[in-house]
Parts: C-alpha cells; structure tokens; sequence
C-alpha cells in the first residue's frame, strides 16, 4: 500500500520505537521564542544537561514585543525581563537570535519560512501552537508544550505516538474575493474545532495546489483551529519556486538535489487515510465568525443560527449577537490586520487593493502589523506603506501583536475587532474584547466603511 | 514529577465545552519566566470580573468545592493555544486530575508531562458525573490509574448516585505518572541512538 506525505516524512525520521509505545523522532529544526522557552532553559540548568544541537535552533522575539518605538528600551518590565532572559539564553548556548529590531526579525512564522529555513520532508517544532504554518512545504511542523521544549534541547528528539491521518480536499473554482483565510475559516466551520484532534491533515485538491505558498501558510496555520496539530501540502514547483534563493535553502547542487528528494514526497496515488473531507470550492463565501471558537463561522451574508446548545448561548451572549440576526452593517471599532496567519506581503497586498484612493472611517482605530522587517522592508519597496497612509492608516513594527493581546496591542473591553488573526476565543485580543475572524480584504473593507459590509455585492459584483 | 498512583477526593464542575487554554490562562499572564504562581490566575478572566470583583457564581470560587482536587469539564478540553502555563495553572491550583470528555492534544500532552492527569470519559459518564457533582458538591470520585478506573459515588434526591469507567492511558505515559519519570530523562539516555541516526540522516 502506497504512502501519505507525512508518513514519508514521519518513517524518514523515527530514531527509535519502544516497544508497546511512543516512538523517538528526530527535530531537524527548533524555533523558539522569549514566552515558552524561558522554563526550558532553567530545566535543562537544573538537571546540567547542555543543549544537544544548538545549531538546529533559531530564536526569534515576538509575542511578548511592542510595535511601536521599538529601537527603545522595552517599556514593561516584565517583558523587558523576558526578552533579556532569551538574549541571555541564546549567547550562553550558541543559539542564533534575531531579537527586536535584527533585519531578519519577525513572527517566528513569518520569518522562517521567508529565510528558507522551513523546507519540505522536515521536521519542525516550536512552543506555539501555529506551527502547522510550516506545513504548507510538506514538512511535519507542530506546536509543543515547554517541556517538550526542554526535550529537544536536550536530545533534539521527542517522544511520540503517530497521530491518525485525516486528508481535506477542496476541488473547484474559488469565488472572486474569497482568500485562502476563507477557504480555512468555512472548512472549520463546517467540520468543527475538534474533527482534527489525534490527527495530522493534508489539504489535497486543486484550490490548494493553485495557491501561492504564502495562501498555503494560511490555511496550515489553522490546522490547530480545528484541533489537528498540524496541516501539510504536497511541495510542487510552487514550493521550489518560493525556497530557491532564499537565505538559508540549499544552493546549486545542494538544491537541485533536494528538489530531486522533494519530488519523492507527495502521497502516492493508493495511499489512504483515516478520515476524508471533500468540498465543492464553489460553496465557500468571503466568511466571518460570530462566536467565540473559530468553528462559529458563517458566508458574510448569512444569518447566525438561531438557537443551539447551552455553550453557543454562552458564546452570543458574550458577543453580544443574537441568533437569526446578520452580521452585515455592524458598526466596528477596531480592525486589526496581522498575525501568523494574516501578516504577510500578499495580504497587505489585497487590502492595499481595496484600500487605495480611500479613506478610513473615522471611527475605525485600525492596527496594521507586518509580520516580519523583510514584509516592512517590501512594504516599503512596493510603495504600500504610501497607499496605507493616504487612506489614513499607520503602520506599526512586526510581532504578534492583538492576535494574542500580550504587549499594549489590546482591543478595550466590549468592542469589536475584525481581525485577520487565528482566535476568536473569549478575551483573546484583551479581557472582555469581541473578536470577529476575517480575511485581510473583509478586515481592510470594514476599516473604510466602518462597518461590515458585504464585499461580494460592492466590489466584486 | 510527582507520582500519581491513586486519588479520591471531591470534584469541581464545569460544564462549558471548547475551554481553551486563553480561559485557562490569559495570555497577559504569561510573560514570567519560571513555572510559580500560575495557579493564583487560572480561569482569571471567569473566577473575577475587569475591576477585580470575585464572580461568586464561578465553581472555582464556590466554598462547596474549595477543597476539591478534580476538576471535571465540558468536551474538548485545553483546545487552542500551546502554552503549557495551563497546566502549570492547574496544577498550580492544587487539581491533580481533569475528567472531560475529549481533550485537544498539546494540552493532554502537557499535563502529563507535569503529573496532572487527564481522564477521557464517555459523554454520558461525563453528564452523569456533571450532575452528581452539581447535585451534591460531596461527591467523591476515585481515581485508580493503576487499573485505569475512575468512580463516583455521591447522594442525591435521597438516593445513593454511582458510576464507574475504566479510561485509557498511553502505556509509557502511565508507567511515567506512577513513578514520576519524565521524558528527558529517558531521551537522555538514548543519546547514542539518536546521535547514531543523526550520521545516517539526509542533509542538504
């Protein structure tokens, strides 16, 4: 029987296999950052284990970062001492940092992939859960704990169970307007947070072979949102089109060789899986989410459903939606376009689209964050950071920002933030904040209009 | 870690499903760099209001349940965010198991990794448990994970209420719990397997 993508790269990897247990698999690459790496650092000092390959780790300061006035000194001290703590950790082990304001610095999935350090057939961990996003090479990239953490520091390995293969298919033709955060958000919403939990899930189909890599990052990103831990696309001439010439691919023969092993790697045609989803891309809408999962997600121009159980209650009355009712004409505050999911060059590029020769509404704060310097740096290059300008926007420096609301970057209680990130959860963009989930070209439609509007029938018709 | 081998004591009911790990444990709490002092915040944002007040309706902060050390809760636990601050805060807290009946799983994963254990019941064993524990706060529930038997027996509307169900539990991760091993440790020890696998891989 044939084999699936991850299982070519799953066997490629395991070390060891205990007997009526988990199985040893070989990291190949280990990205951290300053939140979930501190209390593997001191486990490790405790118990006088040195780090194992020091080399096949790459540091980056994002989450717990200001994106503003970043050339001065961190303002809250306890991130100041967070940010020290990683600085510290990674000269001591011979660790490479790209700290705040370095050219390569960014969210930690934004800046690998751009260095060529994400490659296909892979293994790949960090103590962040988005880690799927790397998937969309066709490498096995997952979120960990920090313990785990502490494991691969000291023996570059983890102990593992293979997780259940779970494969999505999406055959047709997109929508105009609808973006790859669309295609995620609806496949979501129509299988549930938890479809994916236990498995790993290929996204097959020629919606997914026709997007470019960074729509691919987008959608793999989310795989956790619907529990799997992580999300894989077959690598194609796309794939080896994007890492070639990058910073850290391999170059000349070193590439054409890997190319060469890369091919090998996409499921083989009699291969099977454990669970199967197909979807018609003909039924996906421009999509936006109204509960506080981001399984609660409806077509822009749908009706919230009417009842359900005592958790969805919970969820709209936090929200402050009622069912039956239309998310359309909703006055909106605040808009945040950014993330892991959302922050890359082509979704500036899209909402720089709708943006040009606009204006902002007056009553929109709306915080655009770059995922990385190398995006600010193209941002600039392309004459974007003008357009954002005119319309009235200001740009602020890369980090994570109000996807997860640790720095100052928190949206006040009770509003509203359409936002391009990942999580609508409760408080998730600050306590009592009310989160909206939407694709970049929603998010930069609702900032001049003030209000969510229905972009199928304005632009688009 | 601490060994788990059994456990009986009173529960905490929470029936919300899809609890993430951002209810657990709000991000702005993550920014200490050692493991102390989660368990003050867990649940932060349900256990007090935005000025601070005590939500008295919260069962973390009902006086029924204060000294109870299970914590039982709605289908697909510990979804969402990786940070293994949740089970810290747990922990931390001074709970030692969580009943649900369906945990995401980079939570599952942490808690055992930190001793805390995570018990994946039927739904209507779950429901059952939800009401005894609601019904009467003095429930007691036996947890034995060398058998991997969890019970309960409680009294409500004048009648003896009772449960029983065997749960699953990976193998190593049980022989880790009872006697407080970690992974570290074993992969240490296999560190020339892993260097000898190292020479043979691919690289480019």
């Amino acid at each position: 029987m044939g084999k699936t993508l991850f299982d070519k790269v799953w066997d490629a990897h395991v070390v060891d296999t205990i007997p009526n247990g988990p199985q040893i698999l070989y990291i190949d690459k280990h990205l951290i950052h300053e939140v979930t790496s501190p209390q593997a650092f001191n486990e490790l000092e405790a118990r006088g284990i040195p780090i194992a390959r020091p080399d096949q780790i790459v540091a980056t300061a994002d989450h717990n970062t200001p994106t503003v006035n970043q050339h001065l000194p961190v303002q809250d001290p306890l991130s100041r001492n967070q940010l020290e703590q990683l600085t510290k950790n990674c000269e001591k082990h011979g660790i490479t940092l790209y700290g705040l304001g370095h050219q390569y610095n960014g969210i930690v999935h934004v800046m690998a992939p751009e260095l060529g350090i994400t490659q296909p057939g892979m293994t790949m961990v960090c103590g962040d859960s988005h880690t799927s996003t790397h998937g969309a090479f066709g490498s096995i990239a997952f979120g960990i704990g920090t313990s785990q953490v502490a494991q691969v520091f000291a023996s570059q390995s983890l102990l593992l169970k293979k997780p259940k293969s779970l494969r999505v298919t999406v055959n047709g033709t997109l929508r105009p307007g609808v973006l790859p955060k669309d295609v995620i958000l609806y496949i979501i919403s129509q299988i549930g947070t938890n479809a994916g939990t236990g498995y790993f899930c290929e996204y097959a189909g020629n919606v997914f072979q026709d997007m470019s890599m960074e729509g691919r990052m987008t959608v793999c990103n989310m795989s956790i949102e619907m529990g799997a831990r992580g999300g894989m696309i077959a690598p194609d001439q796309t794939t080896f089109d994007y890492i070639e010439g990058k910073k850290f691919a391999p170059q000349g023969d070193a590439f054409a060789k890997a190319v060469s092993y890369w091919k090998t790697l996409p499921t083989d045609t009699d291969a099977t899986f454990d669970k199967e989803y197909h979807f018609d891309a003909a039924d996906i809408a421009p999509m936006l989410t109204y509960g506080t999962n981001p399984g609660m997600g409806i077509k822009i121009n749908e009706h919230i459903p009417e009842t359900g159980d005592m958790t969805f209650e919970k969820a709209l009355e936090y929200m402050n939606f009622k069912g039956g009712s239309q998310l359309l004409d909703t006055t909106i505050n605040y808009v945040f376009i950014g993330s892991c999911t959302n922050s890359r060059i082509e979704d500036f590029r899209v909402a720089a689209s709708y943006v040009k020769g606009k204006q902002k509404a007056p009553n929109v704060n709306a915080w655009l964050v770059p995922g990385s310097q190398q995006v600010v740096k193209q941002l600039e290059e392309e004459g974007l950071v003008e357009v954002f300008e005119n319309a009235g926007f200001t740009l602020r420096e890369p980090g994570c920002s109000a996807c997860l609301a640790m720095n100052d970057d928190k949206i006040p209680s009770g509003e509203y933030c359409v936002s391009t990130s990942n999580r609508n959860f409760e408080g998730r963009q600050g306590q009592g904040s009310r989160t909206i989930l939407a694709s970049p070209l929603v998010a930069a439609a609702t900032a001049i209009e003030g209000k969510i509007v229905d972009i199928t029938k304005t632009i688009l018709a | 870690m601490e060994k788990f081998t059994t456990l009986t004591t009173t529960a905490i009911p929470l029936p919300i499903e899809n609890i993430d790990t951002d209810q657990i444990i709000p991000a702005r709490f993550l920014k200490a760099t050692d493991k102390k002092g989660f368990g003050d915040n867990v649940f932060r944002d349900w256990r007090y209001d935005a000025e601070g007040n005590l939500n008295e309706e919260f069962p973390l902060n009902a006086p029924q349940y204060a000294t109870a050390q299970i914590l039982v809760a709605g289908d697909n636990f510990g979804c969402g965010s990786s940070r293994e601050h949740a089970a810290w805060a747990i922990a931390g807290y001074g709970l030692k198991v969580v009943i649900s009946s369906f945990f995401a799983d980079i939570f599952k994963g942490n808690a055992l990794n930190n001793g805390l254990l995570p018990i994946q019941v039927t739904p209507d064993f779950l429901n059952q448990l939800l009401t005894c524990v609601q019904e009467n706060p003095k429930t007691k529930i036996t947890v034995d994970l060398e058998n991997q038997i969890v019970e309960y027996i409680g009294i409500y509307n004048e009648q003896i209420q009772k449960g029983k169900e065997s749960f699953d539990i990976d193998p190593y991760k049980k022989v880790c719990l009872i006697n407080g091993y970690d992974d570290i440790d074993f992969l240490v020890s296999k560190k020339e397997t892993i260097e000898a696998f190292e020479k043979e891989r691919m690289v480019f």
